[in-house]
């Protein structure tokens, strides 16, 4: 066997309270797609960034083409030849591509000649771009371009791909993959990583494997059945999601209408939404970040308001009223990001209990705060959802990712919501608390709650929802029953038809 | 390698010690400016914090502490709602001066006619000035979103003026024979908020304590109060449990206004006695001192306000007695900032000291 | 009041020199701004940049070194500001209060024993040819080095965020330091190199106020001038030639205001002495500002 491109020999990284990877070692060669694959909190995202230089091992050695490689900080790695493109993309709204482009690059040349070079990759690999565009205003699969031609534009010997496909719809998955397969054949490796067991299999040759920082095991995608894989990673049987067949009651919310602005720069405009919830029953919302789904949970739960007889709940019009007066009506809402809107980081978990529960648990006597009333309430809702949490007067940046999660939808579902909106309910959770709060939202369905469930995760979706709608630029399409929906019609609901010209294969 | 960790909660420890330390490196370093003046480092750092307290003459200096700390008090509890919410106004002090100006107009309007309502009067005519004054760097925020920082300082400038021209116009004393300034209202009885001035004790005193209780109460257990610590800590948490933030800025910079207004009034109504050129002595900018120095918790710029007005104080006698120049006391505080600052850091982060080893 | 007592021509020349130490202090604010950081303690840089400058220049008698020293002055002053926000994670908008309350104390520390004193007179250089233009020279081409150098530094600074790669690397860092980082660029090194280069600046905006404007020490001789500077980098959208109009206009109101105060106008005088600051109020009502740098004002620690 020839000389491995990158070699990995008993790397380890601790930080404070976890050991983040764990003597990993493993080989990359020349020419192939290698996949990392890993739950969330596996170590994956420590790994690569060592190999890219961001981090520096406690120990270990790593080897590029069999010299030792020891990167002290991002520019070594990329004068080394490795290249990575991040999960949250490391580009500048403010700035347009050319600069972006230039930005990743060691020694750019004028702005002319990126744009020149821009437009030549572009067309080799098939990702239409336009240089002098500003980055804010480019979608999701856009802004990925931008990554990768920044990456390409430097002729890496390694590319590293950090979770790729979590933000583009199917049709974009696939002008992805076609691009990485040419990059292959061009004697490009790639390190993919990912927890989407199909992709793997669809687009790698060799997969590495960790849990909890170690490798657990290696073993060839394309002959090794999802199962396996899934098995190896999660180290247990999964527990599924029951889904019962509901009877759905009457409406019980409807949103005609819904027109908005784009609360800021680079924010969407809602245009013209109409949406309908029965007792009972799940609504599955996808679509790609960034098309309208920050905003249209912000009109459902006051933080947009609207005219009077936009929102109607119960026979009630209450567009014009804010959070709390919609949280009496039973109206309750869980927002995307954790850290810093559904959840104040720096407060107590006591104090975040408040920060949504005061109308409907009576927190409050006069004004004042009842302290014990809602103490016990952020301990009700530790013990119910299995929060790991020491109690309740830790802060809400002490829990993990899952944790806090569960948290805030526990402090929601707690409540007994009538109509309960949820965006993004299991991004960056663990397979097991994900699970959990899958589970959590069919219950709160079965009890005869609406649910409305935003999420780009399309198998979540199909897991839980009665019906399915599509959000793409700040509009709606009409919803249909989730049951017996094809992959290519979701793909359809979703992609509208800008993103869709397939890379002209063999040009 | 010195490497800082961002701790899971503010620890307890530092939260209450780093203040002490950075008093005490402020000690140190004032101590190495005292030498370079040419004075004694431990004979003026004594003089200026401890003598004022402990010395044969403290009988004195005492209700000087009071009557300095005052007005200290009654701004800074005023800015910690506002900053806690990231209201920044930093133009208290010209709400000081608006307050003195409303106040002292209503007293001498009334001269010299004796009643019991005249005092109350200047202090709503004082809170109102002060709150009129801060109302328009928060309007223009939240109407235009005009910085309200540069706003309420510009409109401390805009305040100096109209104070000299009120010294030197309207409200000049018409029996002082052309000398600026205005009646003095200290020497009115129905107007002086003096209570007994041998004491030091004015109604501002009795403000100032009544202001620390209301703030207390209001930030640890009312809901208002949570409302402007979650707005200051995350605004977009705060907009989702359903605040308004418009709101919020008018009633922060209300608040803080109106305190500066009667501190303001309280001044002119006693210990200052008068309107005049230089009527306002950085009361204003040195509260916002107070209530960094203080953590913005009520009982915490109770006691910085206590150690400023020690400074100031302690700052007078070693002018006098040792001949330091004034401004060394101004450095002296502004190293005092500085070093709260800095020793911050120990709160919120856990300081390392070489490699960790291999957990 | 007798309005032909006020000389256009005069008007617009000393409008360019008002406007000079504002000009100068704001360039290097915004320059800061772009790289993320606020730092609220122009005013206690500008006056330690004049208190410096000015015993500089008494001691040594070149007002050369004392420009020299007056930059330097304002750059280890900022350094102090650098050191707490960027190492030492301290609120920046605390931070630049307590920088504005130390300059002053400090400033006026260190020049009480040069209170009184005149400073020496710095010559004009008249552009040849071009100032003996009719009208034209006069205004534009004879003045002061210190005037056309801020002018020269508004048009470096324009160059170098527009075209140098270390212009794009400061404003990427202002932009998304977090991307930044990831990049591999030092988000902490380039703050305080703009920080210092800030103090630099706003260091010489006060030496122009003390060796030239006015021209002699007095406490608290900057007046709010490093206040007005952090409003005029808000009016000008973080944009360099947009700065050199707002720093105009507000010179232009500055020397209005005095003129007519000199000619006997029928407003007291303590009215028309507000009118710089009610119009820099104005200005900042008025413009709708442009987007503030992505990162700005927000602490930077490089976590996992």
């Amino acid at each position: 066997m020839n000389t491995p491109l990158l070699r990995l020999e008993g790397l380890t990284k601790a930080y404070p309270g976890v050991v983040a990877n764990k003597d990993v070692s493993f080989d990359i060669q020349p020419g192939e797609i290698h996949a990392l694959l890993g739950e969330n909190g596996a170590g994956k995202s420590t790994l690569v960034k060592t190999i890219y230089g961001l981090v520096k091992p406690d120990a270990g050695q790593m080897y590029l083409q069999g010299a030792s490689f020891e990167p002290a900080e991002p520019r070594a790695a990329r004068a080394a030849g490795v290249a990575m493109v991040f999960q949250h993309f490391s580009l500048f709204d403010a700035m347009n591509v050319a600069e972006n482009i230039a930005l990743g690059m060691e020694n750019p040349p004028p702005q002319r000649e990126i744009a020149a070079r821009v437009r030549l990759v572009s067309d080799q690999y098939g990702l239409p771009l336009d240089p002098t565009r500003i980055v804010g205003e480019l979608s999701a699969g856009e802004r990925q371009r931008v990554e990768i031609i920044r990456c390409l534009l430097q002729d890496p010997k390694l590319l590293i791909m950090d979770e790729p496909t979590s933000v583009l719809t199917p049709q974009e998955v696939a002008i992805l993959f076609e691009t990485l397969r040419r990059l292959r054949d061009a004697g490009t490796a790639i390190l993919y990583i990912s927890h989407k067991l199909e992709e793997i299999r669809a687009l790698c040759d060799a997969a590495t494997v960790l849990r909890l920082g170690q490798v657990v095991g290696t073993c060839d995608p394309r002959a090794t059945s999802a199962r396996e894989m899934a098995e190896l990673m999660v180290g247990s049987s999964l527990h599924v999601p029951l889904k019962a067949a509901r009877a759905q009651g009457e409406v019980i919310m409807t949103l005609q209408g819904l027109s908005a602005k784009a609360p800021h720069r680079f924010g969407t405009a809602l245009r013209d939404i109409d949406l309908t919830v029965r007792r009972g029953e799940i609504l599955g919302i996808g679509g790609v970040a960034g098309n309208g789904q920050d905003e249209l949970v912000a009109a459902l739960s006051g933080e947009i308001r609207t005219r009077r007889n936009t929102l109607m709940m119960q026979g009630e019009s209450i567009g014009h009223l804010g959070p709390n007066a919609r949280r009496r009506m039973g109206l309750l809402a869980a927002p995307e990001e954790r850290m810093g809107h559904a959840a104040a980081p720096d407060m107590t978990l006591t104090e975040n209990a408040l920060l949504t529960a005061v109308a409907r648990q009576d927190l409050t006597r006069r004004g004042f705060v009842r302290w014990g009333k809602a103490r016990d309430y952020a301990s009700a809702v530790i013990k119910a959802f299995d929060v790991r949490t020491p109690g309740p007067a830790n802060t809400a940046r002490s829990l993990s990712g899952g944790n806090l999660q569960k948290f805030v939808i526990g402090r929601e579902i707690m409540q007994n919501p009538v109509v309960f909106v949820v965006n993004q309910p299991t991004w960056g959770v663990d397979a097991s608390a994900a699970a959990a709060i899958r589970q959590a939202l069919l219950d709160l369905a079965d009890k005869g709650a609406a649910v409305i469930c935003i999420s780009q995760d399309l198998d979540e979706l199909m897991e839980i929802s009665d019906r399915f709608a599509a959000l793409n630029g700040g509009r709606l399409s009409a919803p249909r029953p989730a049951q017996g929906l094809s992959v290519e019609q979701i793909g359809l609901m979703l992609g509208g038809a800008h993103d869709m010209e397939v890379a002209h294969v063999d040009a | 390698m010195i490497r800082l960790e961002k701790r899971t909660a503010p620890s307890q420890f530092w939260t209450y010690a780093a203040p002490l330390l950075a008093v005490m490196l402020t000690m140190a370093c004032g101590g190495l400016l005292f030498a370079a003046l040419g004075k004694d480092p431990f004979v003026t750092i004594r003089t200026i914090f401890w003598d004022p307290l402990f010395s044969e003459f403290a009988w004195y200096y005492r209700p000087q502490l009071l009557i300095k700390a005052a007005p200290l008090v009654l701004i800074a509890i005023g800015l910690s709602f506002g900053f806690r919410a990231g209201v920044w106004n930093i133009g208290a002090e010209g709400q000081y001066i608006l307050g003195a100006i409303c106040g002292a107009a209503v007293g001498l309007a009334f001269y010299p006619t004796e009643s019991v309502f005249i005092l109350p009067l200047m202090i709503m005519a004082g809170a109102l000035g002060g709150w009129a004054w801060a109302m328009i760097p928060g309007v223009l925020r939240v109407k235009f979103g005009t910085n309200e920082i540069l706003v309420s300082l510009m409109l401390v400038y805009v305040a100096q003026n109209l104070l000299a021209s009120m010294a030197l116009g309207v409200m000049r004393n018409p029996d002082a024979m052309g000398f600026p300034g205005s009646r003095n209202l200290a020497r009115y009885p129905s107007a002086t908020s003096w209570i007994n001035e041998s004491a030091g004790l004015h109604w501002g005193v009795v403000f100032a304590f009544i202001a620390v209780i209301f703030a207390y109460i209001t930030l640890s257990r009312h809901i208002f109060g949570f409302q402007v610590r979650l707005s200051g800590q995350s605004p977009r948490a705060a907009r989702f449990a359903g605040v308004n933030p418009g709101l919020l800025v008018l009633i922060c910079m209300g608040i803080s206004g109106a305190l500066a207004g009667l501190a303001g009034l309280f001044e002119v109504a006693g210990p200052s006695g008068l309107i005049s050129i230089d009527f306002n002595a950085g009361y204003g900018f040195t509260a916002i001192i107070v209530a960094f120095l203080g953590r913005l918790h009520p009982v915490g710029i109770l006691l910085a306000a206590g150690l400023m007005a020690l400074t100031y104080i302690g700052g007078e006698i070693a002018q006098s007695n040792l001949r330091l120049p004034a401004a060394a006391i101004q450095v002296l505080q502004g190293m005092l900032l500085f070093f709260l600052l800095a020793v911050d850091v120990l709160t919120h982060y856990r300081v390392r000291i070489g490699t960790r080893r291999i957990a | 009041m007798d309005m032909s007592a006020i000389n256009p021509v005069l008007l617009l020349a000393s409008l360019m020199v008002a406007a000079t130490p504002i000009l100068l202090a704001a360039i290097g604010e915004l320059v800061v701004e772009r790289a993320g950081v606020l730092n609220l303690g122009v005013e206690g840089m500008m006056i330690t940049g004049a208190v410096c400058g000015f015993i500089v220049t008494i001691n040594a008698g070149s007002p050369l070194l004392g420009f020299a020293g007056a930059a330097l002055g304002g750059a280890m002053v900022a350094l102090v500001f650098g050191i707490l926000t960027q190492v030492l994670l301290s609120n920046q908008v605390a931070t630049g209060l307590a920088l504005t309350l130390f300059g002053l104390g400090l400033a006026a520390l260190l020049g009480q024993s040069y209170i009184g004193i005149k400073a020496p007179v710095i010559a004009k250089w008249p552009v040849p040819l071009l100032s003996d233009l009719p009208l034209i020279g006069p205004i534009l081409f004879n003045h002061d080095p210190v005037v056309y150098l801020g002018i020269l530094i508004i048009a470096a600074v324009w160059y170098f965020l527009t075209y140098s790669r270390a212009g794009l690397v400061l404003r990427a860092v202002g932009e998304n330091h977090d991307a930044a980082h990831a990049l591999g660029y030092h988000v902490v090194r380039v703050r305080l190199l703009a920080i210092m280069f800030g103090g630099a600046c706003a260091g010489l905006g006060g030496a122009y106020l003390s060796l030239v404007r006015v021209p002699q020490w007095t406490e608290g001789l900057t007046a709010g001038a490093g206040w007005i500077a952090l409003a005029i980098v808000v009016f000008a959208s973080w944009r360099p030639w947009r700065l050199l109009l707002g720093a105009y206009l507000f010179g232009g109101v500055t020397v209005l205001q005095l003129n007519l105060q000199a000619a006997g106008f029928a407003l007291p005088v303590a009215y028309l002495s507000m009118a710089p600051y009610l119009a820099t109020i104005l200005v900042l009502v008025m413009m709708r500002s442009g987007r503030a740098p992505g990162s700005l004002a927000q602490s930077f620690h490089a976590s996992r």
